[in-house]
């Protein structure tokens, strides 16, 4: 069966039109099915609708998708609270250890992303996977690091993303494989994006499926989410009728 | 001795201006080095087939055991000679012959 490849994250500014409608085409181009560009928090409706317009138009689909950075552990409970019942992915960007936990420990977030710059704030290890495990959260890996630094920084960021596939590995964590990018001459295509996991120890196979059927899998649970037959984990709407 | 299994890859230049041969080998050699070092990037056994300039696809040749250090590579070249480029893979083969044929299609 064909695979249907997802990029999550690209890093397009909306309010650039011009440039977010290149990205979206070229991501049309290289063969991605879904799309994803981080809103920003106080986005309008409209902004979501002509970028789902603009996919649509492209043959591709837009994924409504928000990254967050919270401050405190109440900052982070707001956040979820008002948007998770909109937005069909959310990311936490974690660059504190106690944060890091509550955000992995939440059945809320799906996504769990490490600044790539500074590896003494990727604080993915085996505490922080088995929490991610129970509450089915899966770490994200943005590439675009790897395709732009050189020297030292990547060798460390090589080092880290290593350890952190074979925790992630260990305890069943799902990895997402996103480009990062907010440049379209720096957008790959998925199965060159795919290799560059063979850097890190993703297998082929397993890189694939971090690109497409991992992200796929939260997208679909979290559309059945907030669509209007889920009433509660385990409980849906089947059928609707009349008493007779 | 074992004869060497070899794989054939065609790319998608895409770059504003035309890079020569030679930048576009050295490019693909340095980004192998930048990764494998010296060494693995001796063990490739990289060389360019065709580079066909109009419809900017170029056809490499690699070792089959090193084919995944090269797409590895690959990815990471973000500029030639001086330009924005990248280089896209557009087909894996044995041969010349299903490779040409897998682009076809």
């Amino acid at each position: 069966m064909k695979r249907a490849f997802t990029d999550l994250h690209l890093k397009a500014n909306p309010k650039d039109p011009h440039t977010t409608q290149r990205i979206i085409d070229k991501a049309a181009q290289l063969g991605y099915c879904q799309i994803s560009i981080p809103l920003t928090l106080g986005a309008h409706e409209e902004q979501l609708n002509t970028l789902k317009t603009a996919c649509t138009q492209t043959g591709i689909e837009f994924v409504s998708r928000v990254d967050f950075k919270p401050r405190n552990q109440e900052d982070l409970m707001r956040f979820l609270r008002k948007f998770r019942r909109k937005i069909e992915v959310i990311c936490i960007i974690c660059d504190e250890k106690e944060l890091a936990r509550h955000a992995a420990k939440d059945r809320r977030v799906d996504l769990l992303n490490f600044p790539s710059f500074d590896y003494r704030k990727r604080f993915f290890d085996r505490a922080e996977a088995e929490l991610a495990s129970n509450a089915q959260a899966a770490i994200e890996f943005d590439l675009k690091p790897l395709i732009m630094l050189e020297g030292p920084p990547r060798v460390r960021l090589f080092a880290n993303l290593r350890r952190e596939t074979a925790i992630a590995r260990e305890f069943k964590v799902p990895i997402v494989l996103s480009s990062g990018v907010g440049e379209w001459h720096l957008m790959r295509a998925p199965r060159d994006l795919a290799s560059l996991a063979y850097l890190f120890g993703l297998g082929e196979c397993e890189a694939l499926n971090a690109i497409s059927s991992n992200p796929n899998a939260i997208v679909s649970r979290n559309r059945f989410k907030l669509s209007d037959k889920f009433v509660a984990p385990g409980i849906s709407v089947v059928k609707e009728g009349k008493d007779p | 001795m074992k004869r060497m299994k070899r794989r054939y890859l065609a790319l998608h230049l895409e770059c504003e201006g035309i890079p020569t041969e030679r930048d576009l080998m050295d490019t693909i050699w340095m980004a192998i080095t930048r990764l494998f070092g010296e060494v693995g990037a001796s063990l490739t056994g990289l060389a360019l087939i065709t580079f066909n300039i109009e419809r900017k696809e170029v056809v490499i040749r690699t070792s089959l055991a090193s084919l995944p250090m090269v797409r590895a590579s690959l990815p990471t070249i973000t500029n030639i000679s001086g330009q924005q480029a990248s280089l896209h893979v557009l087909a894996v083969s044995g041969t010349i012959k299903s490779l040409i044929n897998n682009i076809e299609q």
